[in-house]
C-alpha cells in the first residue's frame, strides 16, 4: 500500500463528492504534486483542518476570494461578490467535508483520527506547519481558476511500526 | 402533526442549507430552530417546543455526542428523535451515538433526499433507520 498515492485517490474522491453533492457541479481531476520545503505565497482564502490520532497534521483548502464566492453562491443558493461571513463559512465547511471524508476513508488503513473545527483566514500568507515538511498538494482546475486541497500527516508514537514507514516517515520505533 | 425542528450546528452554511432541505421535504414543519452548538441547543429547547433534532458532532463548547447525551438523560426530551448529520463516518463516535439512542446518522456531504428519506424513516416506525 503506498499511502501518499492512497490520500492522493481519497483527496480526488473526496473533492469530487463534495462538489457534486453540495454545490451540484462536477469538478475534474486534479494535479497531484508533492510541496517540499518553503510553502508558496497564497493571496485569497485559506482554511485548515487538524487531524489527530495515529497520525497527526493537517488538511487545507486555498482558493481566490473569486472562487470562495462562487463556492458560497452555490453552497446556499444566493449571489454572493464579496468576502463576507458567509463565505468563510461555506468555506470552511467545504473543508470540514472534504478533509472529514478523507479521514474516514483513511481510517481502515491508518487508525481512528480526530478531526479539529476549521479556522479560515482571508489575505496574503504563507503557510508553515511546526515540523511538516512534506504536504500532498492536489490542484483543482475550475471555472477558469484553481482549488487547492493540501494534507499533511505524520505517524505519532501511536502509530503502528509497519504503517508508520508507509509515507517514508521516520518511524518513532525507530528512533 | 406539525413538527418543530431544532438544527444544530457550528456551521451557519450547514444550518441554513438544512433549513432550505427541511421545507423541500414536504414534511409538515411549523418551526425551524438553529443552534451554534450543544449548550445553546439546550437553552432554545428549554424555551421552545421541540420534537425532532438534528445535530452535528463536531462542534465547540458542546458536542452533539454530548448534547445527545443530555437530551437521552432528560425525563423531558428523552423521547426526542435526534438525528446526527456529521463527517464521521467511523464506528467510534457513529458507535457511540447509536449507542447513546440517536434515531439515526447522515453523513456529510448530504443530498436532499438522504435526508428525507432519513427524517420520512424516523417519522413513520415501519421503516427501518
Amino acid at each position: 500500500m503506498n499511502l501518499q498515492k492512497l490520500i492522493i485517490d481519497f483527496i480526488g474522491q473526496s473533492t469530487a463528492n463534495v462538489f457534486s453533492t453540495m454545490l451540484g457541479t462536477e469538478l475534474g481531476p486534479g494535479e497531484a504534486t508533492i510541496e517540499r520545503g518553503t510553502p508558496e505565497v497564497n493571496d485569497g482564502l485559506v482554511s485548515f483542518i487538524g487531524l489527530a490520532g495515529a497520525w497527526a497534521g493537517t488538511g487545507s483548502v486555498i482558493c481566490s476570494p473569486k472562487l470562495a464566492c462562487r463556492i458560497c453562491s452555490l453552497m446556499l443558493m444566493t449571489d454572493t461578490q464579496s468576502v463576507d461571513a458567509d463565505v468563510l463559512d461555506a468555506v470552511a465547511e467545504l473543508t470540514n467535508m472534504i478533509v472529514g471524508s478523507v479521514k474516514n476513508d483513511l481510517e481502515p488503513h491508518i487508525g481512528i483520527l480526530g478531526l479539529s473545527i476549521p479556522t479560515v483566514v482571508f489575505g496574503n500568507f504563507r503557510t508553515k506547519s511546526a515540523g511538516a515538511t512534506d504536504w500532498i498538494v492536489v490542484r483543482f482546475p475550475w471555472e477558469g481558476d484553481v482549488l487547492v486541497v493540501k494534507l499533511f500527516l505524520a505517524p505519532t508514537e501511536r502509530a503502528p511500526h509497519a504503517v508508520a514507514h508507509l509515507m517514508g516517515q521516520t518511524c518513532p520505533v525507530d528512533v | 402533526m406539525e413538527s418543530d425542528v431544532l438544527v444544530v450546528d457550528d456551521s451557519a452554511a450547514i444550518r441554513k442549507i438544512l433549513q432550505r432541505v427541511l421545507r423541500q421535504t414536504g414534511m409538515a414543519i411549523r418551526t425551524i430552530h438553529e443552534a451554534g452548538d450543544g449548550q445553546e441547543a439546550l437553552e432554545v429547547m428549554k424555551s421552545q417546543s421541540v420534537n425532532l433534532v438534528l445535530t452535528d458532532i463536531n462542534m465547540p463548547k458542546m458536542d452533539g455526542i454530548q448534547l445527545l447525551g443530555a437530551l437521552k438523560s432528560s425525563p423531558q426530551w428523552h423521547k426526542i428523535p435526534v438525528v446526527m448529520i456529521t463527517t464521521e463516518g467511523g464506528e467510534t463516535k457513529v458507535g457511540e451515538a447509536v449507542r447513546l439512542g440517536a434515531a439515526g446518522y447522515v453523513r456529510k456531504p448530504f443530498t436532499a433526499d438522504q435526508i428525507k428519506e432519513k427524517l420520512a424513516g424516523i417519522l413513520d416506525p415501519a421503516l427501518p433507520l
